[in-house]
């Protein structure tokens, strides 16, 4: 259940994608959240979702994984869609049941947001799953450099986010351990009165708050002994290079926000 | 209660890049009153079998009995409750699944969860505070506020006061002194011994092993290496040894004896009173 969840996963493989540039696949995921609202009829959508394909399939990640993975927000996207399909008047009425009317604006409305939505997610996520979160920090930091000169505290954020990142996993691992501690000791997560499983979520979060404050202090300790003070003439290790595919991925930007002002109605 | 698994196959994170098998051709039948040791190298998949033993994951192929309950690969099983009320797991650090005010509540909790009236199970909190060596005036204190040691005890406590017929026990003396450690596995074993409670323990030692079980499983790489009475076991050190696992420090003595002074004994020693005879036996045959 918890090990089918993609969000801030990385998946180790060997993809033009995952050979990228974390600057660009920075870049990318940001220029797409904008670009992705510049949609508005279906040819539009249909070339937004030609690119989101395009780049899952050069990242070789298996297409099952991750939709299984989406499984968890379809809840969300299909009642965004009902939402629109209910509450939307706009156009003429397709069904009429009587209680309620089903107009094609709230119909292609609720269809295309809920389009969007999804794109969204998958690029992100494609973020995430081809990137480590090592490379994604190190991108995140250069990206946000200039703004060091306006007193912007860079690095300690770039730090805030590979630690975030970092123990993602480590979390989810530590709350399937305690669910299962707790499941021996009868406790049913799963199945059961809603009012049973909202008290049980007390047994696993207690101690999971627990051994994240002591993991934090830990680490504190730990960066301290090895002489950690933040950015102060910290050098890099891992240096980041733009090659070709990069400047590729960025013109592909170009050419895709192109296509969608040209396209727009 | 009989546990038996049989053609158990297991794989983390099925259809997923991550797909792992962990468990592969396991058969193995643990009968009622016996004490089992389960021993490998960290990653033999030890921890992922023991999990099997009260339906917390389903094999991915085979089955497992316990009780009069089958679970199959591939079926959807639900009211695993009655299960999980026999066999009682103390997980690995099992301090870090205290979460209740006080020590009271947190031991109360899992016989609560399995229907016992709230006035019992207190009466069984105290019992299992008892058996695992605590004094009662801790019981209105925070599990927070205690020791490790004594938070390892509480949690201990926890699993025994649901009183379970099976008690599966995961490196339940990690991290803890030498003398808390004899303490906790004295205390298991007289359980196992004064109510016939079966016990299955995975452990890293080898000595534990020898000492308290009646059968060792050895786990390699997925799959049971070997199993059978410790002095069958460790009849054979050499193959133990071979698979980079440890033998009892008494048998490592006994090897090395029989290296340096070209002595033989005839049987493998299992503890130090026994070694002691032993070596006395084969000096004084050997100087005749």
């Amino acid at each position: 259940m918890l090990d089918k969840m993609i969000f801030g996963r990385f998946v180790p493989l060997d993809s033009p994608i995952h050979r990228m540039d974390p600057r660009s696949k920075l870049l990318l995921v940001f220029f797409f959240v904008c670009v992705v609202f510049l949609a508005n009829n279906l040819v539009t959508y249909a070339i937004l979702g030609v690119f989101t394909f395009i780049l899952i399939a050069l990242s070789r990640i298996p297409a099952r994984f991750l939709f299984n993975g989406l499984k968890p927000i379809l809840l969300l996207i299909v009642f965004t869609l009902l939402l629109h399909i209910f509450f939307t008047k706009e156009g003429a009425v397709l069904f009429d049941l009587g209680f309620v009317k089903i107009y094609e604006g709230g119909l292609l409305e609720g269809i295309y947001i809920s389009m969007r939505f999804t794109f969204l997610i998958l690029v992100t996520s494609l973020l995430t799953l081809t990137t480590s979160p090592i490379s994604i920090t190190d991108g995140m930091e250069q990206l946000l450099g200039p703004l060091k000169k306006w007193k912007m505290p860079v690095h300690e954020l770039a730090l805030m986010m590979s630690i975030s990142l970092r123990f993602i996993p480590t979390l989810m691992e530590e709350t399937e351990k305690i669910m299962k501690a707790q499941t021996a000791r009868g406790v049913d997560f799963s199945s059961g009165p809603v009012k049973e499983r909202v008290k049980s979520i007390v047994p696993l979060l207690v101690p999971l708050f627990v051994s994240s404050f002591k993991r934090a202090e830990d680490l504190a300790i730990a960066m301290e002994a090895r002489g950690y003070r933040g950015s102060e003439g910290r050098t890099k290790y891992r240096q980041l290079s733009w090659q070709t595919l990069d400047t590729l991925l960025m013109c592909s930007l170009v050419v895709l926000t192109a296509l969608l002002f040209l396209f727009r109605s | 209660m009989r546990i038996e698994l049989k053609d158990l196959e297991f794989r983390y994170q099925m259809n997923t890049p991550f797909e792992r098998l962990a468990l592969h051709d396991i058969n193995l039948a643990i009968n009622p009153g016996t004490y089992v040791a389960i021993i490998g190298h960290t990653g033999s998949g030890k921890s992922t079998l023991l999990q099997h033993l009260n339906g917390l994951v389903k094999p991915t192929k085979g089955s497992v009995v316990i009780g009069d309950r089958t679970i199959e690969a591939g079926r959807k099983e639900k009211h695993l409750k009655g299960i999980r009320k026999m066999v009682g797991i103390v997980f690995q650090f099992p301090e870090h699944q205290l979460f209740e005010e006080t020590v009271e509540k947190d031991i109360c909790f899992g016989p609560i969860n399995f229907g016992v009236p709230e006035e019992e199970a207190k009466k069984k909190a105290r019992i299992a505070l008892k058996l695992v060596g605590l004094s009662e005036d801790i019981l209105e204190k925070s599990p927070f506020d205690l020791s490790g040691g004594q938070m390892r005890r509480v949690a201990i406590a926890g699993v025994l006061a649901m009183e379970p017929e099976v008690i599966v026990l995961d490196e339940p003396t990690a991290g803890l002194d030498p003398r808390g450690r004899k303490e906790i596995m004295d205390m298991f074993y007289q359980l196992h011994k004064d109510q016939g409670i079966t016990t299955i323990l995975v452990t890293h030692s080898m000595e534990d092993a020898a000492r308290y079980a009646d059968e060792i499983v050895i786990m390699h790489q997925g799959s049971i290496f070997q199993k059978g009475t410790p002095f069958e076991i460790f009849s054979q050190p050499e193959q133990l040894i071979e698979k980079g696992l440890d033998v009892p420090e008494t048998v490592r003595f006994q090897l090395k004896l029989q290296k340096e002074l070209g002595v033989r004994f005839d049987h493998p020693c299992l503890s130090v009173e026994d070694l002691a005879g032993e070596v006395k036996r084969v000096m004084e045959r050997g100087s005749r």
